[in-house]
């Protein structure tokens, strides 16, 4: 079979419309955004546009977008700009076990700096609980900093209901909305949150850029230092084109989100009767909590990860475990981990991620695919 | 007869240059090639550096010039249960272990082979310097044609049911082809220096590795007459024949290492390169295994190698039972190791090997040696 791409939640291909928003600036447009002079503004004026579309995605003004080089720079510029800059007001920081490593591995580096970081658990359904919040919040807890729908299963987590709550706390609330941004309806006025992570290529954008919003006030240190750019939070010069398709892939996102959601629901539904249909054995992870439309994570029992991934991709069918691999080995998912403790699950799971470019057709086609495999792998073991 | 492009061959590329050939070649031939890397050690040290990730950057690189697709596999579980263990059990024995006969054994070409075909491959290919051919309806394994690299030593495990399903693309070829075939395709492997030693020390010291998992006990060195040439850093350390790192000046010949009394924790030492105690007449090898998966029945005479790229040497091989075999030497041996492999050939055919176990000299075990 043609090959298809089910791992949209790694990276997604770019829009046509985003391609051909930056085009014109790669050719025409090279000043330097900070430049006094004609080429200089023309760009600029490039950028100021497109900060307008993504400022506009999440409800929020211009000046309170942080152009970055994606959503991990962002991520780490939340929770280590944060904790610098309040460093004085207290050490602790309330983080998740199930975060993305830009938000964990940011918090892991923050402990070796003498701060303190309680990890919330995640349950069976994949969310982590309000009470558990409610019990690690300290008075010197500075930076509460939660994921608004988990890369690896789909999961939502209670961000209103965790902005709700730090109302009263003065503490800052962080969330990477990443995986939410393509598909979810964000407005930082009623989310309550101050600071949010966001990256263009998973909303069919180009790889290399993203943005953090910053609340108004919310003091928070630079992690990189030089010019002036984006108000002295963000030195170095920036990347034009690339914001430019940045601005065109928000703008399409205001557009479309409701429908793609839509869509991509229908092919996670299609995708999972047609594995009902052929009769195998298989789990959705998470599946009692709520699920995003475009991510589910399903656990084959009998299997293993490594097998699966590479019978998958020899058959055209590609697809992610969630964490990414080091030299031979796939590490296993502290997502899932975190979930299940040490259960099969963990081993024997696989990432689907639906978007862009599949139809109901190549799905339900790629799930047929997927059942011959995992009846072929697991002949004789029942 | 199914064309080569029905044909899925696993590859086992470690980011040399060997296997970053026979891949080339597999897929040249037309087959359904598959890269895979498996890593066994993990030897990240406090910078980051690991040699298992930059090797596998090598894969990389060498599978997309090839165009095909490549995967990583870790079986550092498996190869610390099945090799690493026996390694350090037979140094704590006072033996020699032979790591790369268990890995081949029990790793590449049983769990990674197992890996492989539950990838729908025909076939698992490596770079090693080996040949499988049919005679007479038989898979044979058949020595290496470049004789300084022929590597069915580290092989003779291996049976005819698995090398019905193995492919050695570098087997008729020498070492000198296989860089210059790098070379002219570019591969980024071309120019890389061949791994040496033991794969999971590396390029580190022998010594020093060993002293991070076993307590090493520093002891006398003698002569078998009782004569105390000097002290030895743990038996451990020492293999039956070494020259180097004894410490012994003076006079006359060079010392050498002769034996081992773990009891008593003395290092043996004699001077003279061929000195009697070196030498032996038999010796009692366990594990046999024989390719053709046929027990002996009788005595044969046939050649054998006692360590890797030696010469080989006649010998009658009698079967004993219970898996052993007793080997009579035609000509007295030198410095034979116990654990270490004796492989047996009949001409180019490699018939299969066993573990080196007691040694014997005028019909006594040498109960010096360990």
């Amino acid at each position: 079979m043609k090959p298809i791409y089910l791992d949209h939640a790694a990276t997604s291909p770019m829009h046509p419309d985003v391609i051909q928003a930056m085009i014109p600036v790669m050719e025409g447009t090279f000043g330097n955004p900070s430049s006094v002079h004609a080429f200089g503004r023309e760009a600029r004026h490039i950028v100021d546009v497109a900060r307008d579309k993504v400022a506009a995605s999440i409800g929020a003004t211009d000046k309170q977008i942080i152009f970055t080089s994606g959503g991990t720079e962002a991520d780490n510029m939340a929770l280590i700009g944060v904790a610098n800059a309040c460093r004085e007001q207290g050490k602790h920081i309330i983080t998740t076990a199930i975060e993305h490593h830009a938000t964990l591995h940011a918090a892991n580096y923050l402990e070796s700096q003498g701060f303190e970081v309680t990890y919330l658990p995640a349950d069976e359904s994949g969310a982590i609980k309000l009470a558990d919040l409610q019990t690690a919040l300290r008075p010197d807890t500075v930076l509460v900093s939660v994921m608004m729908i988990n890369n690896e299963t789909g999961v939502v987590q209670p961000i209103q209901a965790i902005g709700d709550l730090l109302q009263s706390h003065p503490a800052y609330f962080h969330t990477d909305a990443v995986q939410a941004y393509g598909t979810e309806e964000i407005d930082v006025n009623t989310l309550g949150v101050d600071l949010l992570s966001v990256s263009a290529h998973k909303i069919n954008g180009p790889k290399g850029i993203g943005a953090l919003y910053l609340a108004d006030g919310v003091r928070i240190k630079p992690i990189t230092y030089g010019g002036e750019q984006e108000r002295k939070r963000r030195a170095g010069t920036e990347n034009v084109a690339s914001i430019a398709g940045f601005g065109k892939a928000a703008e399409l996102a205001i557009q479309k989100r409701t429908k793609r959601k839509a869509a991509y629901q229908l092919l996670q539904d299609t995708f999972i009767s047609e594995l009902n249909i052929a009769g195998i054995d298989f789990s959705i992870n998470g599946e009692s909590g709520q699920r995003s439309a475009g991510i589910v994570n399903i656990s084959f029992p009998g299997t293993n990860v490594e097998s699966l991934l590479m019978n998958f991709d020899l058959s055209g069918v590609t697809v992610s475990s969630g964490s990414a691999c080091t030299a031979g080995s796939v590490d296993p998912s502290h997502v899932l981990k975190t979930m299940y403790g040490d259960d099969e699950r963990v081993t024997n799971s696989i990432r689907f991620s639906f978007g862009y470019g599949n139809t109901a057709e190549s799905v339900a086609e790629a799930a047929q695919t997927v059942a011959v495999i995992i009846k072929r792998l697991t002949k004789g073991k029942e | 007869m199914k064309e080569n492009k029905d044909i899925r061959v696993v590859v086992g590329m470690s980011g040399g240059v060997d296997s970053s050939v026979a891949a080339l070649l597999l897929k040249q031939q037309g087959y359904d090639v598959v890269g895979i890397f498996m890593k066994n050690w993990d030897d990240t040290d406090e910078n980051g550096f690991c040699t298992a990730t930059e090797d596998y950057e090598d894969v990389k690189k060498v599978a997309n010039q090839i165009g095909i697709p490549y995967y990583g596999v870790n079986f550092e579980k498996q190869y610390w249960d099945k090799v690493f263990t026996y390694f350090l059990d037979e140094y704590k024995a006072g033996r020699t272990p032979n790591p790369d006969v268990m890995c081949n054994k029990e790793i590449k070409f049983k769990a990674f082979m197992d890996h492989a075909m539950s990838l729908g491959a025909d076939y698992l290919a490596t770079g090693h310097y080996a040949q499988v051919v049919e005679r007479d309806g038989k898979t044979v394994m058949l020595r290496g044609l470049d004789e300084n690299k022929d590597q069915t030593y580290f092989l003779n495990q291996l049976t005819e049911s698995t090398l019905s399903k193995v492919m050695f693309p570098l087997g008729g070829m020498d070492k000198k082809e296989v860089r210059r075939i790098a070379a002219e395709n570019n591969l980024a492997t071309a120019t890389k220096k061949d791994s040496t030693g033991i794969c999971f020390i590396g390029e580190r010291n022998f010594k020093s590795f060993l002293s991070e998992y076993l307590p090493a006990q520093p002891g006398v060195m003698s002569t078998l007459d009782g004569v105390v040439k000097g002290k030895h850093d743990g038996l451990m350390y020492y293999t039956i024949g070494q020259r180097q790192g004894l410490g012994i000046g003076g006079e006359g010949e060079p010392w050498f290492v002769v034996g081992k009394n773990l009891k008593e924790n003395i290092l043996y030492v004699e001077q003279g390169f061929n000195h009697d105690s070196l030498y032996s007449d038999a010796l009692i090898a366990t594990d046999m295994s024989w390719v053709s998966e046929t027990e002996l029945s009788e005595p044969i005479t046939v050649t054998a190698k006692f360590r890797y790229r030696q010469k080989d040497s006649k010998v009658t091989v009698t079967p004993i039972g219970d898996n052993k075999v007793r080997v009579d030497f035609h000509e007295p041996q030198r410095a034979i190791t116990p654990g270490q492999a004796v492989v047996f050939y009949d001409d180019d055919v490699c018939l299969g090997g066993g573990t080196i176990d007691d040694i014997i000299k005028n019909e006594q075990q040498l109960e010096y040696v360990g």
